[in-house]
C-alpha cells in the first residue's frame, strides 16, 4: 500500500472536509434525526412528542400493509435489475458486432438516460394509458385486457419496464466498455477451438465480463431500491391496492401524505439497514467469485 | 495430419488489394514458414487458412476438402497467436481441456490426453493456476499445449515466440521444431525473424507487399534468392547490392573490372554479393574499400565500408583481425557465388 505524505499536518483534514461536510449535512444529520424520531410517538398537531422505544419497529415488522411492500419491492428490484441488464447486454452485443454506425447506434441508446425519472413515467403512463395509450390499444388488439389502473400484476409490469428501460441506456454504455475489454484473439481462439456463438458467449464473454456485471448488479440495485420513487409516484402512485408501494414509496406514503412521523421513520431505519446489509453480501460473496482482469 | 493447398489466394478490403494470389501445396506433415516484413500480409494469409478472414478469391484445401466457407471450428486446426490469447478465467488444464470438450471428449480420457501434453511441455505442475500466475515462457507452452492436444490436421503458429526475451525464444524454436517432427502435423508459421525462419522450416515463403515473392527451401533462398528483395530480406547482415555492367570478362562494378559470372556484355545488372562470400586484401588488390565503421560480435566483425566511386558495402571478417576505421583494403568476392537481377523488375537474372 502506497502512504502519501503531505507537507502539512492539517493539509489532509482540509483536503477532506468538503466531502465529509456534505456527507454530515445530508447523510448523518439526517440519518440521526430519523434513528431518533423512530423511537418517538408524535401527537397530530406536532405539539408533543413522546418516546416509545422499540414500539414503532414493533407495529411496522407485524403491519400486513408493510410485508406487502417488502414483497413488492423484492419483485420490482429484482425484475428491474434483471431485465434492464439482460437487454443492455443483448444490445452490447449486437452493437459489437456492426461494423457500420456503431456510434451512432451507441449515441441513441445512450439518450433516454438523460431522461428525468419522473418524465420517463409519465411517458410510460401516456403510451399505455387504458383509455388513450397509443400502446395500449395494440395490447387490446391482441387480446389482452388491459388495465394497470385496476390490475395489479399489469400495473407492477409497466412501473417495472418503465423503470428497466430508463436504467438500460446506463447499462448499456458500461457492457460495451466491458466487451471492448476482452481481447477479440481470445474469441477466436475458442472460435478455434470449435466453440460456437452461444457457446463462446457463454464460457468466455460472460466470465470476462463479471467484474462489469458485478458493479451493474450493486448500481441496479440500489437504483431500483431508490431512485425509481420518480416512476412509481407519476405511473402508479403506489396502486392499484397497494400494489406497486415499495418500501420507499411507503416511507414517503407513511411520512409526508399520511403524516405518521415515528412509524416512517422506523421504516427508513429498516430500509438502511436492508441496503447496508445486502450491499455487504454482495461485496463479500459475490465479489470472490468474480474475476477481475 | 493432411496436406494443404491454397491456390491463387487473394484478398482486397474494397478495392485495396493487401494479398495478390498465393499458390503453394503443403505436403503432410511439412513445416512452412511464412516470412516478411510487417505489413507484408503474411498474418493476413495465415488468418485467412484459419477462417478468421474471409477470401476474396482463389481456394483453400486441408486435407484435400475445400475450406473457404467453413467456419473456423469445422477446418480441423489449431492455432497458436502471438499473445497466447489464454483464457485468463481458466486454469492450464481447463484451458487445454477447452476444445476437447467441446470436441465431446469427457472424463478419464480428457484428464488423460490433456495430463499427456502437459508433461510432454512440462507443464503438469501448473495445470491448477490460472494463466496471470504462469512466466511468459509458461504461458506460451499452454499456447502450444492447447494446440497439441487437440491433435489436428493442421497448426497456425502466429508469430508465437515474439513476446518472449531471446535465450528463451532460442529454447522454444527448437522445441516447437521437436514437437512438430514427433506429431508429425503439417504447420504453417508466421515470423518477421529470418533467423526462425531459416532454422524451422522445410520450406519457406518470402512475403512482400501481399506477393510471395519466392517459394523455397532454406537454403536454395539464401543460394539463389529470386528476387533483390528476397536477397536482401534473407541473410544477416543483408546482401551487398550494387549497380554494375557485364563486359566480355565478367562485370565493371565502378571502374574496376571483376571476373564475376557472365551477363551480356554491356547490360546493366545489379550485383549481389553476400559480406560472407568476401575477403579481405591487402590494399591494390580487387575492389578498393575505406573502411568506415566496424561492428565486432566477437567471432565475427562486419566492416561497413564505401567503395571506389561510390556505394556501400559491407564485409565479414573474422573477429580477431578486425579492422580499423579509416583502413583502405583491397576484397575478393568468392567466384561463383555472385548474384545478378535485372534492375528493372528487380528478378534474378540466371
Amino acid at each position: 500500500m502506497n502512504r502519501a505524505t503531505f507537507p502539512h499536518r492539517l493539509l489532509p483534514y482540509l483536503l477532506v472536509a468538503p466531502q465529509l461536510a456534505i456527507s454530515l449535512v445530508f447523510f448523518y444529520w439526517p440519518a440521526a434525526q430519523a434513528l431518533r424520531q423512530s423511537t418517538q410517538r408524535e401527537d397530530p398537531f406536532g405539539l408533543a412528542t413522546q418516546f416509545v422505544g422499540l414500539a414503532n419497529f414493533r407495529a411496522v415488522l407485524s403491519d400486513p400493509a408493510w410485508l406487502n411492500a417488502l414483497r413488492v419491492t423484492v419483485v420490482f428490484s429484482a425484475w428491474t435489475a434483471f431485465l434492464s441488464m439482460a437487454i443492455a447486454l443483448l444490445l452490447a452485443t449486437q452493437a459489437e458486432k456492426l461494423i457500420r454506425g456503431k456510434d451512432v447506434y451507441r449515441t441513441l441508446l445512450i439518450w433516454p438516460y438523460a431522461v428525468a425519472t419522473a418524465i420517463a413515467g409519465m411517458l410510460w403512463l401516456f403510451l399505455f394509458n387504458p383509455s388513450f395509450g397509443t400502446l395500449a390499444w395494440p395490447l387490446r388488439q391482441i387480446g389482452i385486457r388491459w388495465d394497470p389502473l385496476l390490475n395489479g400484476t399489469q400495473a407492477m409490469g409497466l412501473v417495472i419496464a418503465a423503470a428497466a428501460w430508463k436504467q438500460i441506456s446506463y447499462n448499456f454504455l458500461f457492457f460495451v466498455a466491458g466487451l471492448q475489454a476482452i481481447p477479440k484473439s481470445l474469441l477466436e481462439a475458442a472460435a478455434i477451438d470449435g466453440a460456437g456463438g452461444a457457446r463462446r458467449f457463454w464460457t468466455i464473454t460472460f466470465p470476462l465480463l463479471a467484474p462489469t456485471t458485478f458493479f451493474l448488479l450493486v448500481v441496479n440495485t440500489v437504483y431500483a431500491l431508490f431512485d425509481t420513487f420518480g416512476i412509481i409516484h407519476a405511473v402508479t402512485g403506489g396502486g392499484p391496492g397497494r400494489a406497486t408501494e415499495t418500501l420507499v414509496y411507503k416511507v414517503y406514503n407513511d411520512g409526508f401524505v399520511n403524516l405518521q412521523l415515528g412509524s416512517s421513520a422506523a421504516q427508513s431505519v429498516i430500509l438502511m439497514a436492508i441496503v447496508i446489509a445486502l450491499t455487504a453480501i454482495q461485496f463479500r460473496y459475490i465479489e470472490r467469485r468474480v474475476h477481475y482482469g | 495430419m493432411a496436406t494443404v493447398a491454397l491456390r491463387d489466394v487473394r484478398k482486397s478490403y474494397g478495392t485495396n488489394a493487401v494479398i495478390h494470389g498465393v499458390s503453394i501445396e503443403i505436403a503432410d506433415g511439412e513445416f512452412i514458414v511464412i516470412v516478411g516484413p510487417s505489413g507484408c500480409g503474411k498474418s493476413t494469409l495465415l488468418r485467412m487458412v484459419a477462417g478468421l478472414e474471409p477470401i476474396t478469391s482463389g481456394t483453400i484445401e486441408i486435407g484435400g476438402r475445400v475450406v473457404n466457407d467453413l467456419e473456423p471450428r469445422a477446418r480441423d486446426i489449431a492455432m497458436v497467436f502471438q499473445n497466447y490469447a489464454l483464457y485468463p478465467h481458466m486454469s492450464v488444464f481447463d484451458n487445454m481441456a477447452y476444445g476437447l470438450r467441446i470436441g465431446g471428449i469427457r472424463g478419464a480420457e480428457l484428464r488423460a490426453r490433456v495430463e499427456q501434453t502437459a508433461a510432454m511441455l512440462e507443464l503438469t505442475p501448473y495445470l491448477d493456476r490460472k494463466p496471470r500466475q504462469l512466466s511468459g515462457g509458461q504461458r506460451q507452452r499452454v499456447a502450444m499445449g492447447r494446440a497439441l492436444v487437440r491433435g489436428p490436421a493442421a497448426f497456425l503458429l502466429d508469430e508465437p515466440l515474439s513476446n518472449l526475451d531471446a535465450k528463451l525464444r532460442v529454447g522454444m524454436r527448437l522445441r516447437i521444431k521437436d514437437l512438430q517432427r514427433s506429431v508429425g502435423t503439417t504447420a504453417l508459421y508466421v515470423t518477421h525473424d529470418q533467423v526462425e525462419a531459416m532454422t524451422l522450416a522445410d520450406r519457406l515463403i518470402v512475403m512482400n507487399g501481399g506477393v510471395a515473392e519466392q517459394i523455397d527451401t532454406p537454403m536454395r533462398i539464401y543460394l539463389e534468392p529470386a528476387t533483390t528483395f528476397v536477397a536482401g530480406f534473407i541473410g544477416s547482415p543483408a546482401m551487398n547490392i550494387l549497380p554494375a555492367q557485364g563486359t566480355e570478362q565478367g562485370v565493371l562494378l565502378g571502374a574496376v573490372p571483376l571476373a564475376l559470372g557472365r551477363p551480356a556484355p554491356g547490360r546493366d545488372v545489379l550485383l549481389g554479393i553476400r559480406p560472407e562470400d568476401l575477403t579481405v586484401a591487402p590494399e591494390g588488390e580487387g575492389l578498393p574499400l575505406t573502411i568506415r565503421a566496424v561492428e565486432l560480435l566477437g567471432a565475427d566483425a562486419y566492416a561497413h565500408g564505401e567503395i571506389a566511386g561510390g556505394g556501400e558495402m559491407v564485409v565479414r571478417v573474422p573477429g580477431k583481425k578486425a579492422l580499423s576505421p579509416g583502413a583502405r583494403v583491397g576484397v575478393l568476392p568468392a567466384p561463383g557465388l555472385a548474384h545478378f537481377f535485372d534492375p528493372a523488375t528487380g528478378r534474378r537474372l540466371p
